[in-house]
This record gives structure tokens, sequence and C-alpha cells, in this order.
């Protein structure tokens, strides 16, 4: 469903990657690997059509993510370093908001049921900027729990600044939207084992 | 799970700023002090004849306007930036052009509506005839909401760079049309020639930027997160 041919990458003159291949089908996860400033995020950036790649093509179902536009944005959840999780607001405002920013419509249930499990039921309405580092992550990742409906997640280091509790339980998401035919590309420096029906790895040289 | 309306999610995302600005207030209470303080300056500095000060009235609250609006640009994108949710924005399946309108809808709301309510208490303080402030009012609340729409081009070509003095440099230049019809058309009534004609400029400049400036600021804010 989603392919990419020839795909280079240009960071301020320095040529990053180039001659990237890849297809991915249903249910398939594409693990980037690489040193820090090898090009992960610039990959990930690029799928999401946020970066435009210097050289290469990037499809959708057959057609130019740039040609679908809005259609194509419709299609996957991105998760980036930021995750966009505001100070003033609580758990359960951010979540809310940034579904709605998504276009995902959610209720009081969903948004209460994602966020206790990611076991922030019970700070859910305090303001975010009093919850450490790793619970502004569950926040963050909260939001895909509601995103089961986008094919494609496209995930930025998903497992930084998370604990063991919590590793698992992006893993046992990751897995089951995997399992519903779903494709997740993700890039983490952690050895995490997620069962996928299908993997492909892409190795970046630094 | 259905897919949220456009008008569900611009006014969410509108409703998100108000709210943030509301727990923030003290940026808001900032500009509107800031207005009142660099207006208030002018009688100490020029003295307080009171003819004078009444003929320099309409300029002096619109430079101040200016100024203050300015102080508060930065904050349009800046947080957002940070924190990544511009990066969700401009994934959002809704055209971003429009998102930065509900953006811009709230920061006026939040930075130029105030800045007209407290228009007419500078206004006294300076002698204006109160029959003026009809006029005075219908041009801030024509001219305020340009500002914000220019502004947002500023806030977002100088997204990521350092200092906040640069956005005030390109700004305020491309403010002086509201400058010129607000405190014109205030001088205008006051001189009894009536000023339907600089409100209607300035209903102009208004529309102009509403279809041009959120189609530029998308345009800016791509390219500042690439």
């Amino acid at each position: 469903m989603l392919s990419f041919n020839s795909l280079a990458c240009e960071r301020g003159e320095r040529r990053l990657f180039t001659g990237l291949n890849c297809e991915l089908a249903a249910s398939t996860l594409l693990e980037v690997r690489g040193a820090n400033g090898s090009g992960k995020t610039s990959l990930l950036r690029m799928l999401c059509g946020l970066l435009d790649p210097a050289a290469g093509t990037i499809l959708w179902r057959g057609e130019e993510i740039h040609a679908l536009g809005e259609q194509y944005r419709g299609q996957f959840a991105y998760l980036g370093h930021a995750g966009g999780v505001k100070d003033e607001l609580t758990a359960a405002e951010n979540l809310r908001f940034s579904a709605s920013l998504a276009s995902i419509v959610i209720d009081m249930t969903s948004e209460a049921a994602a966020l206790a499990w990611f076991g922030l039921g019970d700070h859910a309405h305090l303001p975010c900027k009093t919850l450490s580092q790793g619970q502004r992550r569950r926040v963050a990742l909260a939001r895909l729990r509601l995103s089961a409906a986008r094919p494609l997640w496209i995930l930025d280091e998903p497992f930084t600044a998370l604990d063991a509790q919590a590793v698992q339980l992006t893993q046992s998401l990751i897995e089951s939207h995997l399992e519903q035919g779903g494709i997740v590309v993700l890039t983490t420096h952690q050895d995490v084992a997620i069962k996928a029906p299908t993997v492909q790895r892409i190795e970046l040289a630094a | 799970m259905s897919e949220l309306s456009l008008s569900g999610t611009l006014h969410s995302l509108a409703q998100r700023d108000l709210m943030i600005a509301f727990r923030r207030r003290a940026d808001v209470l900032t500009t509107v002090f800031f207005f009142v303080i660099v207006a208030s300056l002018f009688p100490l500095g020029v003295g307080p004849e009171a003819a004078l000060l009444r003929s320099m009235a309409a300029g002096v609250l619109w430079v101040a306007a200016l100024l203050a609006s300015t102080l508060a640009l930065h904050r349009l994108f800046a947080a957002d930036h940070a924190d990544g949710t511009l990066e969700q924005m401009l994934l959002a399946p809704q055209p971003l052009s429009l998102l930065v309108l509900a953006k811009i809808a709230a920061h006026w709301l939040t930075t130029g509506l105030p800045l007209v309510l407290v228009a007419p208490l500078i206004g006294l303080q300076f002698g204006l005839n109160t029959a003026e402030f009809p006029v005075l009012l219908a041009a801030l609340l024509l001219g305020t909401p340009t500002l914000s729409l220019i502004g947002a081009i500023g806030a977002a070509l100088t997204l990521g760079l350092r200092g906040s003095g640069l956005i005030a440099l390109l700004v305020l230049p491309l403010y002086v049309p509201v400058l010129v019809f607000g405190a014109g058309a205030i001088e205008a009534s006051a001189a009894g020639l009536g000023a339907a004609a600089h409100l209607s400029v300035l209903g102009a400049l208004l529309l102009f930027t509403l279809v041009f400036a959120p189609w530029a600021t998308a345009a800016a804010l791509r390219i500042a997160v690439e």
C-alpha cells in the first residue's frame, strides 16, 4: 500500500541516504534503524509529506502522496519527537484537541478509556505541566489508541522516556494494529521485539 | 470511527487556543497594559496641553495599538512549533490555511479585542470628544483583525529565528496602511468630514488580508517546519 522508490535525502548540503526502495503491504512493520544523524527522522517526515525528498517518489496505493494531499493525510497517524502536548491543558483536553485536529471523533467514553489504558486515569484532569516526561509521552501515545481506523502509523522513537510497563502497552497497541492489517513504520534505539506478520528493516548508514 | 467535520475541527482549534490564553492570562494582560502605558507616555513627554493632546489622540492610539499587537505576535506559532502541535496541524486532513485562520481568530479575540475595549479609556485620557467614539471603535474593530492577519504572516516567516525584534521590523511597515486610514478615520470625523471613506478602506483591507494572509501564512509555516 505504501511504497517508495530511489528515495534520497539531503540536509544542509549533506547527502544522508540515496536509492532507498521499499514496498509495504498490509500487516507490515518497517523498522528504521541507524545511528544518530543518519536520517531516520528525515525519512519518516518524508513519508508524512512534511519534507520533500531530494529525489525519488513516495506512493500510497499507487498514487503520489503530494497529489493525494489531504486525502493521504487522513490515512495515517504520525507521532514525532515532540508529541504536541500542551503544558497548560489537562491530559484529557490534550487528547481531545489533538484527536479533533486529526479529524477523529471521540466521545467521553473513548477518551477516558484511552487515558485509562495508558494508566493516566487518575491524572486525566491535571495540567500536563505537572506530569513527568514519561507521562506526557503517554498522553501523546494515547492518541494512537483512537487512531485504529488509520491504516498507516508513522512513529518516531515511540518508546523514548517510557517505563517498562508503558513500553509493553505501546508494543501491544502496535501489534494489534498490525494484526488488523495496519502498516507501522517506526524508528527506535531500544530492543523491543514487536511481533508482526511481516517485518522489514532499513538500516541507514551514518 | 467517523471523521470530524471541518467546522468542528476549526471550532475546537480556536477553543483550545482561547483556553490556553485564559490559563495564561498574564500574557493577555501584558498586551493591554503595554497599550495603556505606551499611550500614557505621550502626555508626559509632550506636555499636558489639551488641544495638542486632542489632535494627537488618534495617532497615538493607533501607534500604541500597533506596537502592542506586535508584542503578542510571537506567541501565535512559537509554542506550537516547539511542542510539535504545528506538525500535527500540517498533517491534519484539513486545509492548513483554514486552521491558520481559526488560530488567528482566537489570537485576535485575546489580543486585538481587549485593545478595542480599552481604547475608549485612552480616548478619554486624551480628551477625545465622545462623539468620535463610535468611529474610533468601528475603525479599531475593522483594523485590529487586519493587524492580526498581517502579523500572522510575519510570525510564520520568523518562526525558529532567534530574537523577537525581527518580527517587528518585518511587520510594522506592513501595518502602515491600517495606521494611516485608522487614524485618518477619527481625524476626518473630528473635522466633520465623515469617516465613511476611511472605514470603507479599512474594511477593504480586512477583506483582502482575510483572503490572502491565511494562505501566505500556511505557505510560510510549511517552509518553517521543513
